[in-house]
């Protein structure tokens, strides 16, 4: 086991996070994050494609022509996405009913596409289907802290078991209906962002622009 | 008074650059520009000789609120008071009961002095946890970025608790303001950079996360177990019929003897404010007159389309000026200098947007009752915007003019 083997795999958890520092996947990490059920299925579903997809376009990628490589990419990571999204209605409909239209989307999830891009085109099968699955994590760690944050608090469960005692039913958490709308996940992957940046301060993007200011207790 | 000036002199050295209370400099400087004239002045050309300041507006809006004050003291209690009378309660409960009971105050609606007194026992608590907590935030903010503690806070912690229901929990209005000033203002760098107006924006916050505690009947009159609508509420379900079927008339709505948010009922007390911000100019007359005007067309249309289901389309434009927070964002929330737009032309626009959005959302949308609070946060977002395409259009005149 060399050094970028466990880089591939860890990086993506905190370093290279594909949704706090590479900003992608944003949508279903919006969408599905009302339960803590919900969001992990989604995140196993990803999982699969993005593993699989990185293994198998990394194998053929000596024959993918350049010009149609893009192609080539979508349709493997559909096929795949379709295969999962079949799966998923076999063996979990009751909850697969609530992703609706999100697992068919990973199609469309840019971290799918950028690792296969960014990565499997250019290495071997090994390492290729590691960083899938060290990208899968990054985003599995993100949309399980922002799951958990939003169910407890805007309906005081955890995987639908009752944490909270809510206020109706004599208990005393008012839930935050705020937390089971979409805008709610909005604000704790910018806080969460927030959080993260200044704990590694390499990760602050540069200033595209600075105004001058001058402090009162600067001397101009 | 010089006494004072001598003790905060000798006390500066402890707050600047190497002193050992560095961190709270903020606070020190707070304190000190409060009480005084700043010493230093402007070093380089342009100077303006004006004393106005961004601490002297702010202090202007905080007096224009005052009417709005006094209203929401004397409304809340007598709302209160009136429920007690007819419900024939002995006293009010919990502590607030206690130190009327206490004073010998009694519950006598009619009296403007026990009205006053019940409300201001809903009023402080609120205004009280607001300063608090909102203050708590900016004071942490500009200690950790090392700039000015600014005035604005006061009047955004008016504002933000004028425009709460008086039953609101003590707990929710620390969240909201915690969000408006966290969340709307300091993350985009503190005052003066942020888009959305603070008080709004905190307000939406728990307006969105708590339904039961910020709109509904029974939030309206502090009484226990006592439902009333607004007349906004009233309206959205059978139209003016049934505002006039609860005995509320127009004349009433404009002095704001209404269930409502505690300083917002009446129409008189802003207008007074208004008076005084246009007099000294610190409100701009654009944007008032472009939400007067816009509201007052869609409203017309509204009435020219009429809905045989929806009630609201056929409330008349006179009407909506009175109900709701209509008169208290106009004035105080849509003037916000920070938050609108820049240009007088663009004013206009933001206004019109505003006073179109308002009428819109109160009468096409059935979920919201009341739709000036929406509609100003959305007018904000949008005032860049419009300054933007303000700016282009003028360079581009003048270009075609000059070519």
């Amino acid at each position: 086991m060399a050094g970028p083997t466990v880089k591939v795999l860890v990086d993506p958890l905190v370093n290279n996070n594909p949704i706090t520092l590479q900003i992608l996947g944003i949508c279903s990490a919006l969408a599905v994050t009302t339960t803590l059920k919900a969001s992990a299925l989604m995140c196993l579903a990803l999982t699969a494609v993005l593993i699989l997809a990185s293994g198998a376009i990394s194998m053929i990628r000596n024959h993918i022509p350049s010009n149609i490589r893009i192609i080539v990419q979508m349709t493997i990571i559909a096929s795949l996405v379709i295969v999962t999204d079949q799966f998923l209605k076999t063996f979990a409909a009751e909850t697969s009913k609530q992703l609706s239209v999100f697992v068919g989307l990973i199609i469309t999830n840019c971290i799918v596409l950028g690792r296969a891009e960014a990565f499997a085109m250019k290495n071997p099968v090994g390492l290729s289907v590691l960083d899938g699955l060290g990208n899968a994590m990054g985003y599995s760690l993100i949309l399980i802290v922002i799951a958990t944050l939003r169910e407890l608090l805007g309906s005081g469960t955890l995987f639908g078991y009752q944490v909270l005692p809510l206020i109706t039913a004599g208990g005393w958490f008012t839930p935050i209906g705020i937390m089971l709308l979409p805008p709610s996940a909005f604000f704790i992957i910018g806080l969460l962002i927030w959080a993260l940046r200044t704990w590694k301060t390499e990760q602050v993007e540069k200033p595209q622009y600075q105004i001058h200011q001058v402090h009162r207790t600067e001397l101009i | 008074m010089s006494r004072l000036r001598r003790l905060l002199d000798r006390a500066q050295p402890l707050f600047t650059k190497g002193g050992p209370y560095e961190r709270f400099n903020a606070l020190f400087e707070l304190i000190d520009t409060f009480l005084y004239t700043p010493a230093d002045v402007t070093g380089h050309a342009p100077h303006v000789r004006d004393g106005i300041n961004v601490k002297r507006v702010m202090a202007c809006v905080v007096i224009a609120a005052l009417p709005c004050v006094l209203m929401a003291l004397w409304n809340t209690g007598y709302q209160a008071n009136n429920v007690i009378g007819l419900m024939a309660m002995e006293s009010a409960p919990g502590w607030r009961g206690a130190v009327i009971d206490g004073l010998g105050i009694g519950y006598d609606p009619q009296s403007i002095w026990a009205s006053a007194w019940h409300g201001l026992l809903y009023f402080l608590p609120i205004y009280l946890i607001t300063l608090l907590v909102g203050g708590l935030w900016e004071v942490i903010f500009a200690a950790v970025r090392n700039h000015e503690i600014n005035e604005d806070f006061l009047v955004t912690s008016m504002l933000f608790t004028l425009t709460l229901p008086p039953a609101v929990p003590l707990w929710q209005v620390a969240l909201g303001i915690s969000f408006g000033v966290v969340i709307a203002k300091e993350v985009f760098g503190g005052t003066g950079k942020n888009f959305l107006n603070p008080a709004l924006a905190g307000r939406a916050f728990i307006f969105f996360a708590f339904p039961a505690q910020m709109s509904g009947d029974s939030v309206w009159t502090v009484v226990d177990g006592f439902s009333g609508a607004t007349p906004l509420a009233l309206a959205a379900v059978g139209g003016l019929e049934a505002v006039m079927n609860a005995g509320i008339t127009w004349s009433q709505s404009f002095f704001g003897q209404l269930q409502g948010s505690l300083g917002e009922t009446s129409t008189l007390a802003v207008l007074l404010g208004a008076v005084f911000l246009l007099y000294t100019r610190v409100a701009s007359w654009r944007i008032m007159a472009g939400v007067l005007i816009g509201t007052i067309i869609t409203s017309l249309l509204f009435n020219l389309i009429n809905s045989p289901t929806n009630p609201m389309f056929a409330l008349p434009w006179h009407w909506h000026l009175v109900l709701g927070g209509f008169a208290f964002g106009m004035v105080f929330m849509a003037t916000d200098p920070v938050t609108a737009a820049m240009t007088d032309t663009g004013r206009w626009i933001y206004g019109l947007l505003i006073g179109f959005l308002t009428i819109a959302i109160r009468v096409v949308n059935p979920a919201y009752p009341e739709g000036i609070m929406l509609a100003i946060l959305f007018a904000n977002i949008f005032a860049p915007l419009i300054d933007y395409f303000v700016g282009r259009t003028n360079i581009g005149r003048r270009m075609r003019r000059n070519a």
